[in-house]
């Protein structure tokens, strides 16, 4: 792990609300090419700390550097180098999703074909359609799309997965798994362990604004094991999520 | 070396990699262009309501009251008084009928008066009477009043030739001439206010502008690249309010194609100065249902007291300092002006200068209240 290069380096990262203290001292690195997932209850300071490394957000104090970049003084190479799904974002009103892309790619610079940008998100047969009226699973995909226009080194998903269904999800897992083979670094929060476990290279846990725990999901799992941990009830070979997808089978509907 | 090279590139005006506001503030102004022109409410607002009130101002024609006057069978009818009536273009003279005829329609009101004119005996004045109904009491007081008009000057040395005189010959003012420029007006304060104010609160509220501030997008680039959609858009209405006036309801462009373009030249000044208001209303407003009751408060004063049905002069006396303080007053003011009167820019300067001061009024205080998220 020492020989991993950090692209995302933070550092005793405070940001204050008037009194209220939603994160207090943050530190850790995300490496290149990794699945780097925040978990933690709501509240906890997760979209926070992810705004203030997109520079959507101003800090109270604390260090930040992105691909070499700092938030403070180079925001605007941070935002060419990343792209970001935020929690609950829409699109602008009237437009399609070629038009969509359009317009993103105009924000950034990207020469890009729209229609490639759908395919790679598998939304090529909705190119006309609205945002508004996609599936929950086909707009964070379209989210997604709008992350890859630019290119970036680092994109950031929050919470892609609240509200959909198994498969949505397991395909959107795919997805995601093959933004990071393609050699895009990936941050992202969730509330389900199960895809932590399955999705992501390394966790952090974040709790009132602080980091309790960061390690890979398996060393997590065993050091807690190790400390002499059991589940109340025998963990069986499937589980009912298994059980699920078998019956209503692996392919995605919309 | 690496790190001078950033801190260039940052500060340069076209950032790294090359990256181009030009291209963002476009691709914005395209996407809102198309954003506008596929909402339903931005073309009934510029274009709609508009049309709608010159259609019905158009067709009314000649500015509505009719008066049905009888002339008394017997009567002498090549004197100079019937001759003033008829050509005040308000009054209809009915004749060719018997006596208990003209007597049903004076009681049912479907003729408003009488007159019967006499020349008097041994002079060269005549005698007029005239008998009004009940059925008719309004447009019996305007034929008084016309005829009151007519007394004044003239029944006491009814000398043909002066009456003559008093006929000018002039370029019609027709009531498009008045109507059209108050309803472009509204047009561009409308589209101006709601659209902009709407536009920026869902793009806030929806957190669009928030996702676009992950972009290397300039704010400056959001909010120019939206005018450009909206004046564009307006300028498009405007045009095709002013071509289907022309064409279909005679309305008066004295020097042709450049009396157009002037009026689009003081369309794009009005538009930008409404804007302002949308800004600012955007940044007051809570939700989207506010938008409209604060909207409101800002356009229907002006779209009542500016001009756009009734010439200011007509309001009374302690209403028309208000009327002259609204920016639309002067707005309509410049442009019918240019359009009837034929007049250039400059010689609407002064209009022009108070929309200007009320546009720096206007964008300091949007500066002020208007809120990015």
């Amino acid at each position: 792990m020492e020989t991993k290069k950090a692209i995302i380096s933070i550092k005793d990262l405070v940001k204050k609300y008037d009194d209220f203290v939603a994160v207090h001292g943050l530190s850790f690195e995300v490496f290149e090419n990794e699945i780097f997932g925040l978990l933690g209850p709501n509240g906890a300071g997760k979209t926070t700390t992810l705004e203030i490394i997109e520079t959507l957000r101003a800090k109270t104090s604390g260090e930040i550097i992105v691909d070499g970049f700092s938030v403070d003084q180079h925001p605007q190479n941070i935002k060419q180098i990343i792209g970001v799904q935020l929690q609950a974002a829409g699109y602008y009103p009237n437009l399609n999703l070629i038009e969509l892309i359009e317009l993103f790619a105009g924000l950034y610079g990207a020469n890009i074909k729209p229609m490639e940008m759908l395919e790679k998100v598998n939304l090529q047969d909705k190119a006309k359609a609205k945002y508004k009226a996609l599936s929950g699973g086909q707009k964070q995909r379209f989210s997604i799309a709008t992350t890859l226009i630019n290119q970036p080194k680092i994109i950031f998903l929050d919470e892609p997965t609240t509200g959909l269904d198994p498969q949505a999800r397991r395909n959107l897992w795919d997805l995601i798994t093959e933004i990071r083979d393609a050699g895009t670094t990936v941050v992202i929060t969730t509330h389900y362990m199960d895809e932590a476990e399955q999705l992501c290279d390394r966790v952090a846990f974040v709790e009132r604004g602080q980091i309790i725990a960061l390690d890979t999901p398996d060393n997590l799992i065993d050091k807690l094991v190790n400390s002499g941990f059991e589940r109340k009830k025998e963990v069986k070979k499937a589980n009912l999520e298994d059980v699920f997808i078998n019956l209503t089978g692996q392919e995605w509907r919309e | 070396m690496q790190k001078d090279i950033h801190e260039k590139n940052s500060n340069s005006f076209s950032g790294a990699g090359g990256y181009n506001n030009l291209t963002a503030t476009l691709a914005l102004a395209k996407a809102s262009f198309r954003s506008i022109m596929r909402s339903p409410s931005a073309v009934v607002f510029t274009l709609a309501f508009p049309l709608i009130f010159i259609l019905v101002f158009g067709f009314l024609g000649g500015g509505g009251t009719h008066i049905d006057v009888g002339v008394t069978p017997g009567s002498d009818v090549n004197n100079p008084v019937m001759g003033m009536l008829e050509k005040t273009g308000m009054i209809r003279l009915v004749k060719d009928k018997s006596k208990t005829e003209f007597a049903k329609l004076l009681e049912k009101g479907n003729v408003d008066a009488m007159i019967d004119v006499h020349r008097k005996v041994n002079s060269a004045a005549y005698s007029v009477n005239v008998v009004y109904t009940s059925a008719s009491r309004d447009k019996g007081g305007i034929l008084k009043s016309v005829l009151n008009n007519i007394f004044y000057d003239k029944t006491l040395k009814p000398n043909v030739a002066e009456i003559k005189e008093s006929t000018i010959t002039g370029r019609e003012y027709k009531t498009i001439d008045f109507i059209l420029p108050g309803q472009l007006g509204f047009s561009l304060l409308s589209t101006g206010v709601f659209g902009t104010a709407f536009v920026f609160l869902s793009l806030r509220q929806t957190l669009v502008i928030k996702r676009f501030f992950a972009t290397p997008v300039r704010r400056s680039s959001i909010v120019i690249g939206e005018g450009i959609a909206r004046i564009g858009f307006a300028l498009i209405g405007a045009l095709f309010i002013i071509l289907i006036g022309h064409f279909f309801f005679g309305f008066t462009l004295v020097n042709g194609a450049l009396t157009v373009v002037n009026m689009l030249v003081l369309a794009t000044l009005g538009i930008i100065v409404f804007m302002g208001f949308g800004f600012i209303i955007s940044g007051i407003a809570k939700s989207e249902s506010m938008v409209p009751p604060i909207s409101n408060i800002v356009t229907l004063p002006q779209f009542l007291l500016s001009g756009t049905f009734f010439s200011i002069e007509a309001f009374p006396g302690w209403l028309q300092p208000i009327s002259r303080a609204l920016p639309l007053t002067y707005l309509n003011d410049a442009m019918r002006k240019v359009a009837f009167e034929g007049l250039g820019l400059w010689d609407v300067k002064f209009q022009i200068m108070i929309l200007l001061l009320w546009g720096i009024g206007i964008y300091a205080v949007a500066v002020k209240v208007f809120k990015w998220e």
